[in-house]
């Protein structure tokens, strides 16, 4: 067995990998509950999925210039799929499209509920200037 | 910060500020610089070519990005430690596998998911550059997502799949403040290292009264 039969295994395990990890993307964004759940499986085994995908392309090819085109990708499928969760998971929590009754914890549900009432309490005040800042002892830091 | 620049020498007339507005502008571009060199890297990557040529087109590129999409200046902390980046490179990558094949699992699996949380993380830096890098990296690797950023508090607030009890929630609290001063380590200003600790503290246990105080005064 010769290094490039090595290098042809690897890659193999790397695409079978990658497609699994992929497959359970798809069953993710199937099967879990609500929007902000599915965002979990479009990101966090796509992204995986993708690395190993490109890793075993890279050992297929064995050439410079593939890695260098396929440097990019990965470097903007990381920076970006975070970024696109973050617009959807912000979008689809202030639509309330999720489930609230499978949520154990939601501190940021009070929060927005203070804020909508020191912002309410604020137009009733004249020192409403600074509505929806919240007096916080430990947040009073001047930048 | 160019706002300030371009002020200044609309005043310059009375003598003084000048020299003030050239080392500021000069101070900007230094500061820049990492991400234009980096801008210009992209760009010869797309184009899979390092010649010359690439070069002056990504340098163009590079300034012409930055100067017409006008958004407030990235600002670098100027610190950067390889050491302490490839640490966090490698705990990135370990985690990256171990949190993709546990939602993989949880996706096929047959339990599926029962309880999800929106948790609230107080982190301890001010700087956007050190917030924005924390918040991309832990929206891949402790199984959260960012749902909401509270940028003058420095507040994070996750949503996490598939936990469901308090001990789990301040497990993955923990997480993202040890992914934050991996951060700081790496790439944090000075005054980021002072106030999370990191280089002084002897062992892990030393890092989470610094956390406790301000979760108490934030609650």
């Amino acid at each position: 067995m010769t290094f490039d039969d090595v290098l042809d295994l690897l890659a193999a395990v790397g695409l079978l990998l990658g497609a699994f990890l992929s497959l359970a993307a798809g069953v993710g964004l199937v099967r879990f509950p609500d929007a902000l759940s599915r965002l979990h499986a479009a990101t966090k085994p796509q992204i995986l999925g993708l690395i190993f995908i490109v890793a075993a392309i890279a050992l297929m090819s064995r050439s410079w210039s593939t890695l260098l085109a396929l440097a990019p990708i990965l470097v903007f499928q990381m920076l970006t799929a975070p970024i696109s969760a973050h617009m959807v998971g912000r979008a689809g929590y202030r639509t309330g499209n999720f489930n609230a009754d499978i949520l154990h914890v939601d501190e940021l549900d009070e929060v927005i509920e203070r804020a909508t009432r020191d912002s309410a309490d604020g137009a009733a005040a004249p020192s409403g200037g600074a509505s929806g800042e919240r007096t916080d002892p430990s947040g009073a830091v001047p930048l | 910060m160019s706002d300030l620049a371009t002020d200044g020498s609309g005043t310059a007339e009375i003598g003084e500020p000048e020299p003030v507005v050239h080392r500021e502008l000069h101070w900007r571009i230094w500061v820049q610089l990492p991400l234009i060199v980096l801008i210009v890297l992209l760009w010869m990557l797309l184009w899979g070519t390092f010649s010359l040529f690439s070069f002056v087109t990504g340098v163009v590129v590079a300034f012409a990005v930055t100067r017409v999409f006008y958004l407030p200046p990235v600002e670098l902390s100027g610190r950067f430690n390889p050491f302490w980046f490839a640490v966090f490179l490698g705990r990135f990558a370990f985690d990256l596998v171990v949190v993709a094949f546990q939602v993989a699992f949880q996706a096929i699996g047959p339990r599926g998911i029962r309880r999800n949380s929106v948790i609230a993380v107080d982190l301890v830096t001010r700087s956007d550059f050190i917030m924005t890098l924390t918040a991309v990296a832990i929206s891949l690797i402790p199984g959260s997502i960012v749902v909401e950023v509270d940028r003058r508090q420095s507040i994070l607030y996750l949503h996490l799949l598939n936990v469901g009890d308090d001990n789990a929630v301040t497990r993955t609290r923990l997480k993202v403040l040890s992914v934050e001063r991996s951060l700081v380590r790496a790439l944090g200003s000075m005054a980021d290292v002072r106030d999370t600790g990191v280089l002084a503290r002897s062992g892990p246990a030393a890092g989470i009264p610094a956390v406790h105080p301000r979760e108490g005064a934030g609650s």
